[in-house]
């Protein structure tokens, strides 16, 4: 048995006991916080599978932006954790919930092992025809020519996420700013990583991004890391969530998808086809729907974790 | 030379994962927050610094080499911070039960 083998079945091991203990751990914060190493663990069996742009996406948005909405959702439910657990299902229905999970997870795994071998699998003509998008990382072009539709739709997706959160605020706070008020000591730990690691964030993400067109990165792992930064600010009580009534804000939340959008009708009348680009034109129409994406991604990414509008708004 | 290099690895990620190892004990075995947190950023701080010293000269210089110090300064960073909000919010809870 060789090394590599060895770190791979603790790897594998390590991720089903972790995944046990959430669904067995009582605490619903406890099984929050797991969740969030499920998520890294997951990561790194990803890079273990040479997948490093799902890897960083696992890390990214896995582990990190679901792991923080989850914390919170597990905090506001903290005072009902009691009632919740007075009511807790009887026998039958617990049997059946077990019934219902082991039938899908055998099913599941009977379809991926009564996979034909080899595998089918579209990423040799992906890899042919890499060179017509001009982009050099097979991942991307997947993401933004081949399969743009799927892009597109995720994106709009997000956003009614985050059109779903808002609609949750009560009437007099509608057009307010998300979240608490942040009040933090000034001077304090938590101020002073918020004044020292922003810089370096945001180059870190804003690289991640750029360097997507050709290597293991991209958009939604750059939008992350930059939505993460000026999360931190905000919690440090150092800047404001906007107020969700403002321009500006509406304005970039939906420039993203609009910008996509007519690109791809553009490609209709350009290009034969929606969402097809012009002959030579691929790669500038891809940076140019990445860029429009980047601020809405960010802004999204960052709202959905703030929560719902909870003040009343500026007059 | 490489023969020297590749020892000095082997030592050095020896003791790091010691290192880890110890602080997992702390973790597991002493008795408050605080003594917990105390073994869990010893782990990270020498544990991560002896394993990224070790794994150098096997790394590409320079930017391999860089990016492996610049993860340890952001665990170094974290730790320490993450540490001193933690230790905060366990002294509040024990002041105001």
């Amino acid at each position: 048995m060789t090394l590599a083998l060895a770190v791979d079945i603790s790897l594998t091991l390590l991720v089903l006991a972790v995944a046990g203990w959430i669904i067995a751990v009582r605490d619903t914060f406890a099984a929050m916080i797991g969740f969030v190493a499920y998520g890294l663990l997951l990561a790194l069996v990803w890079v273990r599978l040479a997948a490093p742009d799902v890897a960083l996406t696992e890390a990214a948005i896995g582990g990190g932006l679901t792991g923080a909405l989850l914390i919170g959702a597990a905090a506001r439910l903290r005072g009902t954790e009691a009632a919740a657990r007075a009511e807790y299902p009887g026998a039958l229905t617990r049997t059946l919930a077990a019934v219902l999970a082991v039938t899908v997870a055998a099913a599941l795994a009977i379809g991926v092992l009564a996979l034909p071998d080899p595998t089918p699998t579209l990423a040799p003509a992906a890899a042919a025809n890499l060179a017509t998008t001009g982009v050099g990382n097979p991942v991307t072009a997947v993401l933004l020519a081949f399969r743009a539709m799927d892009t597109l739709l995720e994106a709009i997706v997000v956003l009614l996420a985050l059109l779903g959160v808002w609609s949750l605020a009560p009437d007099r706070a509608w057009g307010g700013c998300p979240g608490p008020r942040r009040l933090v000591d000034p001077d304090g730990v938590l101020a002073w990583l918020a004044r020292l690691l922003p810089p370096i964030g945001i180059v870190v993400g804003l690289y991640i991004f750029w360097i997507g067109a050709d290597l293991p990165g991209g958009k939604f792992q750059g939008a992350t890391i930059l939505a993460a930064m000026w999360l931190l600010v905000i919690w440090a009580g150092l800047a404001d969530t906007p107020p969700i009534s403002r321009t500006w804000l509406r304005v970039l939340l939906v420039a993203g998808p609009l910008v996509f959008i007519v690109i791809g009708f553009a490609g209709s009348i350009t290009a034969g086809a929606v969402l097809a680009y012009p002959e030579g034109h691929a790669k500038p129409l891809i940076v140019a729907i990445e860029i429009a994406l980047m601020p809405t991604l960010v802004l999204t990414l960052a709202l959905l974790v703030a929560g719902a509008p909870q003040r009343i708004p500026p007059q | 030379m490489s023969l020297v290099l590749d020892i000095f690895t082997i030592v050095a990620v020896s003791a790091g994962a010691f290192f880890f190892l110890a602080g997992t004990v702390g973790l597991l075995r002493f008795p408050d927050t605080l003594t917990r947190l105390h073994a869990l950023t010893k782990a990270d701080n020498l544990g991560l610094g002896l394993v990224v010293m070790g794994l150098l000269p096997q790394a590409e210089w320079p930017f391999d080499s860089i990016k492996l110090i610049a993860i340890w300064l952001f665990a170094l960073l974290a730790g320490a911070t993450v540490g001193q909000l933690m230790a905060r919010a366990a002294r509040r809870e024990q002041t105001t039960p």
